[in-house]
Formats: structure tokens, sequence, C-alpha cells
């Protein structure tokens, strides 16, 4: 099932001259459990599919549905509220309150939504130890390291019943170790149900998707076939000198 | 390096003699690949054989030839264009030789053909990364070959990525000619290979 549709999306900047077609009839849709990412140049329109995607702007045409809701026919109001309680955002620097712990960090958008703080406490807390870092929950983020920041802005991403995580090139100011256990742990929030959209130009962290789709000025030229079964790779595998 | 493939590219522009297309295949590669005369008359021999071009049969012996790319010719060139190279050898070379080659070919777009071997890289990096999340957690010697492996892949995404860049940029602004003679560096960096 569809978590997230854009149906012939495009945006256009600017009037008459100062015109810029940013996205152009982009048509995209993600599964639930499903990470695609979104590969293209700077310019080519990957940002503006995140905010759109995420309700954050309007397209100038074409239409856009999250959680079955389709944006447009909703008041501003009910898209606030979906954007608390169905969408997730991920950004590359982290955005995290210095002065509240991981699990209230997590457990944040929950009670701004109305949860009572200690069932909030206990669901971000729960969040956490699904994904690998209940024992940072007591961590202040100066505290942890760029890594584990954006594990746990993961983990606030996806706390309670958002289905769908919006990430802007989560690992862009990380170490090779650190991006690679952000991506396992948005792995591990999709095997939970969550659709994810991941935009970036780095070719290491788009092979985590399921599905690569490639933008180029504002339009959708291409996207990656379903991968065949990884063994069939091992057998050319480079393999290791025994004297080495 | 395909000779065969830049003579094929090199017609596809129109028929030419053998001593022209030599001279040509060199200008449009930099000089960085030396090839000498006798490479160029075996190598359409062999093309005409296969039925990739035509010679003016009239020709009397000793005389120039004229060749010029047949239609199964232009569907040879364009098949090898989009063909991923084998990327258990070092793969670089042969990708560059085809984008400098797209650039000269009629009715290509270049751009769709560094897309074509953007894609085939990418899906290669999904299924290494898939053994990588499945796999290599618990076996240390396993996860060093695979990100060897990611690595030097993503190395030829950035140069298509640069590449794809920089001829964007050039057909806004195209490259002014040179007002000195190029170094001889390009010619030496040929013959190492």
């Amino acid at each position: 099932m569809s978590v997230l549709e854009l149906h012939s999306v495009s945006k256009v900047y600017g009037q008459g001259a100062a015109e810029v077609h940013a996205l152009c009839e982009v048509s995209v849709s993600v599964d639930a459990g499903v990470m695609v990412a979104v590969m293209g140049a700077s310019g080519s329109g990957k940002s503006t599919l995140l905010t759109i995607a995420g309700s954050l702007d309007d397209p100038t045409s074409g239409y856009v549905i999250v959680a079955g809701e389709q944006l447009a026919a909703l008041s501003r109001n009910a898209r606030a509220k979906l954007r608390r309680r169905s969408i997730g955002y991920v950004f590359q620097d982290y955005n995290l309150l210095a002065g509240l712990t991981a699990v209230e960090n997590v457990a944040l958008p929950l009670e701004l939504d109305g949860v009572a703080a200690r069932k909030a406490q206990a669901t971000g807390l729960q969040t956490l130890d699904e994904l690998g870092l209940g024992d940072r929950a007591s961590s202040y983020p100066d505290q942890l390291s760029g890594g584990e920041r954006q594990r746990v802005a993961i983990a606030r991403a996806v706390v309670g019943d958002r289905r769908l995580l919006l990430a802007d090139e989560p690992s862009g100011a990380l170490d090779s170790a650190s991006g690679e256990a952000v991506m396992r742990m948005m792995r591990t929030a999709c095997r939970r149900g969550v659709a994810a959209v991941v935009v970036t130009h780095d070719a290491q962290l788009a092979s985590w998707a399921d599905r690569v789709v490639f933008l180029r000025d504002g339009q959708v030229i291409d996207q990656t076939a379903p991968p065949p079964s990884p063994e069939s790779l091992l057998d050319a595998a480079p393999q290791p000198s025994p004297r080495s | 390096m395909s000779v065969r493939h830049a003579l094929l590219a090199l017609l596809s522009e129109g028929p030419k003699y053998g001593l022209q297309l030599r001279q040509e295949f060199e200008a449009r590669t930099g000089e960085v690949w030396p090839l000498n005369v006798g490479q160029v008359y075996t190598t359409l021999q062999r093309l005409e054989r296969d039925g990739f071009v035509a010679s003016d049969g009239t020709a009397d012996e000793g005389a120039q030839k004229n060749y010029q790319i047949t239609a199964e010719g232009a569907t040879e060139l364009a098949q090898w264009l989009r063909t991923p190279p084998d990327l258990s050898s070092p793969p670089r070379d042969e990708l560059v030789v085809k984008v400098l080659v797209a650039l000269r070919v009629p009715g290509v777009d270049v751009h769709d053909v560094i897309q074509v071997h953007r894609r085939y890289l990418v899906e290669l990096m999904q299924q290494w990364t898939r053994l990588k999340e499945d796999a290599a957690r618990f076996d240390l010697t396993f996860a060093l070959v695979v990100d060897a492996e990611l690595f030097r892949l993503d190395s030829v995404i950035r140069w298509l990525d640069a590449a794809d860049g920089r001829l964007k940029r050039a057909a806004i602004e195209p490259v002014p000619a040179p007002e000195f003679p190029m170094p001889k560096v390009r010619r030496r960096v040929g013959v190492q290979r």
C-alpha cells in the first residue's frame, strides 16, 4: 500500500522571465516498508520534491497523497495534524533541542500532539530501544557523537505511528562508519513498516534504498530496476590475497 | 579500447578514407592513443567482412578506398555505447572512451549515455550494500571487500557526475580554443596504458 503518492507534480517559482521550473510532472509512489532514494545534482529539484512530499510547500500543479489523504483537500489545521502524526523529517544538521535528553527529544512530537508526558516518554524510550539506542536515552545532544545525534533524530522522526520518513542528505556530515549506522537504522525503521524517501547526491547513501529515482532539471529521467539476488555478485567478488 | 567502434563512430559522420580515419582518431582522442595505419586497414577489412562498413569497390588496387558505415554498423555502434563494461577489470578507461565517442556520434545524447552507465553502477552498488547489510556485520574480511567494491564503484559514478556537469557547463559556455600548444603530458599518459 502506498504511503506517499506524487501525481504529475510540478512546481514553478517566480514569474515571467524569472520563472524557474523546479519540478516538472513528477510522479513517484512509495509503499510502506520501502525506502526510495532520489538522486540528482544540485538544482535538480530534490529538496523541492521533499518539501512538497512533506506538505511544507504546495505544488503549482498535480497532487500529493500522504497516508491516504490528498493534501490539497485538507484544511490548514488538518494538514498540520497530518504532519505531526504521520510524517517525520530528518535533516543533515540533526535539529535536536540542546536542553532536552535524547528520549525527551524523541518524545517531543508526541507531547506536542497532546500525548501525556509520561506516556510520550515511554513510547520514546521504546522507539530508541527498537532502533538500538536505548542506552543513550538519558544523554544530552552534546554528549552524543554526530552519528548518534542523527540516529536520535531518526528515532524522533518515526516515533509513534509516523508512516512517512523524509530525509535530506541524512549522512552528509558524517564519516562513513557513522553514515552506515544511520542508514542501517533507516532500514530498520522501514522494516517496522515506515515508508522512507531519502534525497541525496551520494551514491553510497542511495545504494541503501530499495529503489533509486534519478532527477535531472526537475524531471524524473530514470530509476533502478528491482535488484537481482545479491548472491550473484559473490562469484565475481575480488578475494583478499592470502599473504596480506 | 575498441578501435573497431571508434572507427565506426568516425564513419557515422560520413564516408572517409583510411588515412583520414587514422588522423581523426588520434585528434579526437586527445592524441593519447597512437594508432598505426596498418591497424586501421586491418580493422576496416574485418568491419567490412562483418558487414558493418562498405567500401567503394571500384577503386583500383593501391588507390585509397572510401569507407562508409552500414545500417548494421550503426546498430552495432549504438549497442556498444550502451553496453556496460566488464567491471571485474578496471572500468574507467572504457567508460571514458564511451563518453568521448558519444560526444561525436550524431543523434546520440551524451547525457543519456552517461545516465545508462550511472544507473547500472548504482544498481551494482545496491546489490553490494544489500550483501553488507545482511552479512558483513559478522565477517570483517567480507565487509572490507564489500567496502572496496562500493568505493570503487562510487568513484566511477563521481566521475560520471563530474563529466555530466562539465558537459552541461560547456554547452552553455563553450570551452575556448587554447592560445598555446597543449602540453606533451597528454600523449605520454596514453602511451603508458
